[in-house]
């Protein structure tokens, strides 16, 4: 259409980045959330000091605008492989299907009548009662996560099924060999984690925020410490559980693993680690580069010596590998360098800041000598850093999702065969104005809540304009 | 067709005929908060009175979607990428429906709540039209090729019994919805809901009669099976007539029971005549039959015994979860929007 790129293909590509980044903002968030949320109140049943109570009533606040508007974006995924990705949804309909089913029938229903009940039963059921329902809906958050991960992580490393030889569609050989993915056990922790330490930073700046504005200051610094703490384990084991997720990838998309450290030609041995280069990707060359040496054999083997694959290398033998049977539709095998090279450091620039800022607040905000408040540089390094898990957290899904390019099934079926044959330029385009202008209706009004809920404090129970009730109506009241 | 695939046809059929009526009366809850709520107290209080529910009730529908997905996934991949338009209007009602319950808790004026409130009525009326039109427009025949894509042209989306179909499924929900109502708000609520239902079921006798007409004449279920079509059409009259009955006596269960079972046999209708195809072509030679739509007999086993095992449990909290919220809502009291 237009004759400006805009294909069916990269429009329907475009509209899953957009859908499920967007989507993805609030999943990890409200996991996090709901967890941390579940800690407060158990310190809450267990203390019986009502500050955790209205900690959990006031971070419930903003974890229940992240579950509203992740259910709602929630749904579109669902829809969207039929709708934009109809011949994906036939070729992988024998196993993409089974978990997104066992998804809605555990998860869904938990996670949706839990948080209802939770919502709304403050004053109707005893505290233990109530707490169990918190944990409920965390635990749904949580196993949805695995569900959809172990659809997801078919995608990247097919286990236990077989070609249809009439079909040439996949067919389900062994369900447990789909659970038991290892591809699977190593994105699941480093997600829920990573969860967790989004909805700590958050919860910590939004802290900061109110600290700085002087209201109720013993209440963010109770808040800040439980989310420091949450914070430094999660970052910590981010990090250890990055590296295991890394070690994966390193055996099964060496390709993916080249373009995060930008490397084309084979290093040399011990292998340098460019903290930043410029790319020439239509040349597959690297400009000019900043190196430490040794470490990226270390990252990559975990001791100083051995030199790791360049793209140029792989492309060849992934050529030789696949060819024979995509051959005619695979021009190369690249993934997109750049992307991917500047995403993975944004990603673990995060994760290792993330790691410093814990342990430095934990060490301000410790119980003798907390004077966190008179700190306002740092309260302001916080508050700003309420972003840093987003951005981090979509670096995380491009790296992941792009550096399968142009697989959508690593190995079986491309990113091209998989589009609805239906579709067209005119229907996309205006789904994805659509979706967009949706995305930034509810983003925003999701932010702006979010921010009047913190302006109003945690003490703030109620209405700020009285509603305008007819006195004659009195029979309404009875 | 084997028996698991018959079984998960039924099951997929189950799921929605579940979702019509859970998520009926929550449309016709969202609806009907422009039709008897003079103020937004009052709004506000019909709007509780589903607080807690509509996002289980929902998943209903996602469950549905997933469990075509696994168990008969070419019926997944032709109905929604044929019916792209119809589903990205009707996913945009359930979006800014979804999130107005959360949102008019967050408002804090009048007017902010006022607009998602709107929201909630728009969505609701617009998600159950959209989604029985699709099916009413899928029952009679859709252009399809041999691959089993289904290039849906704006005529057979847009059609009398499509449109009738969505009239009168919206209309449905809504009655459903005020019989909810009745039997979960007091005072005047309760009592304008009851009135407006007894205007409302003879409109609902006429629509109903004029699907049943269209539905002769522009599918092919009366000349396909013509004495099951026959039976399950007679039986929506009747649980509506149950539901007018408890309407006029006044008995709140019977009326909610009646218009449940009529939107439950509006969904079995619809499978009946769609079984053994799926999907109708306009070419007969490219239906989608359920033997060819479906996932091999390993999956199914697999899915079968997953959801023997959740199923109960689920269906436990479920309900559980209603009886939790059994007390009526007022527009004093404890609630939360």
């Amino acid at each position: 259409m237009f004759g400006l790129g805009l294909s069916i293909l990269n429009l329907a590509r475009f509209q899953f980045a957009m859908t499920t980044i967007f989507h993805f903002f609030f999943v990890p968030f409200s996991i996090g959330m709901g967890f941390i949320i579940a800690i407060m109140e158990t310190l809450y049943v267990v203390k019986k000091d009502d500050v955790y109570k209205k900690m959990t009533k006031f971070w419930g606040k903003i974890f229940l605008l992240s579950f509203a508007v992740g259910i709602v974006t929630g749904i579109i995924q669902e829809f969207q492989f039929g709708m934009n990705w109809s011949n994906y949804s036939r070729f992988m309909g024998d196993i993409f299907g089974a978990p997104l089913a066992i998804e809605a029938l555990l998860a869904f229903f938990m996670e949706s009548v839990f948080i209802g009940l939770w919502m709304f039963t403050w004053d109707r059921v005893k505290p233990g009662l109530h707490l169990s329902f918190i944990w409920l809906t965390s635990i749904g958050t949580m196993l949805s996560a695995i569900w959809i991960l172990a659809a997801n992580s078919f995608m990247q490393h097919p286990t236990g099924y077989a070609i249809n030889t009439v079909t040439q569609r996949v067919k389900l050989l062994d369900f447990s060999a789909v659970l038991k993915n290892p591809q699977l056990w190593n994105v699941f922790p480093h997600l829920i984690i990573a969860a967790f330490a989004t909805a700590a930073f958050v919860i910590a700046g939004m802290s900061a925020w109110g600290i700085l504005k002087k209201q109720e200051v013993p209440f963010y610094k109770k808040s800040m410490r439980v989310a420091m703490w949450v914070a430094m384990f999660a970052s910590a084991i981010t990090l250890i559980t990055g590296d295991l997720q890394m070690q994966q990838v390193i055996k099964d998309q060496p390709m993916k693993f080249a373009a995060t450290e930008g490397i084309y030609e084979d290093t040399s041995d011990p292998a340098p680690w460019a903290i930043v280069q410029t790319i020439d990707s239509k040349n597959h060359k690297v400009g000019a580069k900043i190196e430490v040496p040794y470490v990226l054999s270390i990252l990559t083997y975990h001791k100083p010596s051995g030199s790791v694959k360049g793209m140029n290398t792989i492309n060849k033998e992934l050529h030789e590998k696949f060819d024979a049977k995509f051959g005619h539709k695979i021009k190369d095998y690249y993934v997109p360098p750049k992307t991917l090279f500047w995403s993975f450091r944004v990603m673990t620039g995060i994760g290792s800041l993330f790691f410093l800022l814990s342990i430095l607040g934990l060490y301000f905000n410790r119980k003798k000598t907390d004077n966190v408040e008179t700190k306002r540089w740092w309260l302001y390094v916080l508050g700003f850093t309420i972003w840093l898990p987003f951005i981090g957290n979509t670096a995380g899904w491009l790296v992941t999702e792009l550096g399968r390019y142009p697989w959508i099934v690593y190995g079986l079926y491309t990113i091209a065969d998989a589009v609805s044959p239906t579709s067209t330029a005119g229907q996309l385009l205006f789904s994805n104005i659509l979706y967009f202008s949706l995305f930034t209706l509810l983003g925003g009004v999701m932010i702006w809540y979010s921010k009047k809920t913190l302006n109003h404090g945690p003490s703030f129970d109620g209405e700020s304009e009285t509603l305008n009730v007819d006195p004659l109506n009195k029979e309404a009241f009875k | 067709m084997t028996a698991l695939q018959l079984l998960w046809f039924i099951l997929i059929c189950v799921l929605f005929v579940g979702f019509f009526f859970l998520e009926g009366f929550d449309y016709g809850v969202g609806m009907s908060t422009r039709l008897i709520a003079k103020n937004q107290e009052e709004r506000l209080a019909l709007m509780s009175s589903i607080g807690p529910h509509w996002d289980g009730n929902e998943t209903w529908l996602v469950t549905a979607g997933g469990a075509m997905f696994a168990s008969l996934p070419m019926w997944y991949a032709s109905l929604f990428s044929g019916y792209y338009i119809l589903l990205l209007l009707f996913l945009t009602a359930l979006i800014l429906r979804g999130v107005s319950f959360e949102f008019t808790a967050h408002a804090e004026t009048k007017r902010g709540k006022n607009f998602w409130l709107w929201m909630l009525f728009i969505g609701s009326t617009a998600a159950p039209f959209l989604l029985c039109m699709m099916f009413l427009s899928m029952v009679q025949g859709v252009t399809m090729d041999a691959q089993g894509n289904a290039f849906v042209t704006f005529s057979q989306v847009v059609n009398p019994l499509s449109i009738v179909g969505g009239v009168a499924g919206t209309l449905l929900s809504l009655v459903h919805g005020l019989n909810f109502i009745r039997l979960k708000t007091t005072g005047v609520l309760r009592k304008r809901a009851l009135d407006l239902n007894k205007i409302l079921y003879p409109v609902l006798f006429a629509g109903e009669v004029v699907f049943a007409v269209l539905v002769y004449f522009q599918t092919d279920f009366f000349t396909e099976r013509f004495v099951s079509s026959l039976i399950i059409t007679l039986l929506i009259v009747v649980s509506s007539l149950l539901g007018y009955f408890g309407t006029l006596k006044n008995k709140e269960g019977i009326s909610l029971i009646g218009s449940g079972l009529s939107l439950a046999f509006v969904v079995i209708l619809l499978f009946n005549g769609l079984f053994p195809r799926v999907m109708i072509a306009t070419n007969p030679a490219h239906s989608i039959l359920i033997k060819d739509a479906a996932a091999s007999p390993y999956t199914l086993t697999i899915m079968t015994v997953v959801t023997c095992v959740l199923l109960p449990i689920m269906l436990g909290y479920f309900i559980w979860s209603y009886y939790i919220f059994r007390k009526r809502v007022s527009t004093e009291g404890e609630n939360k929007y």
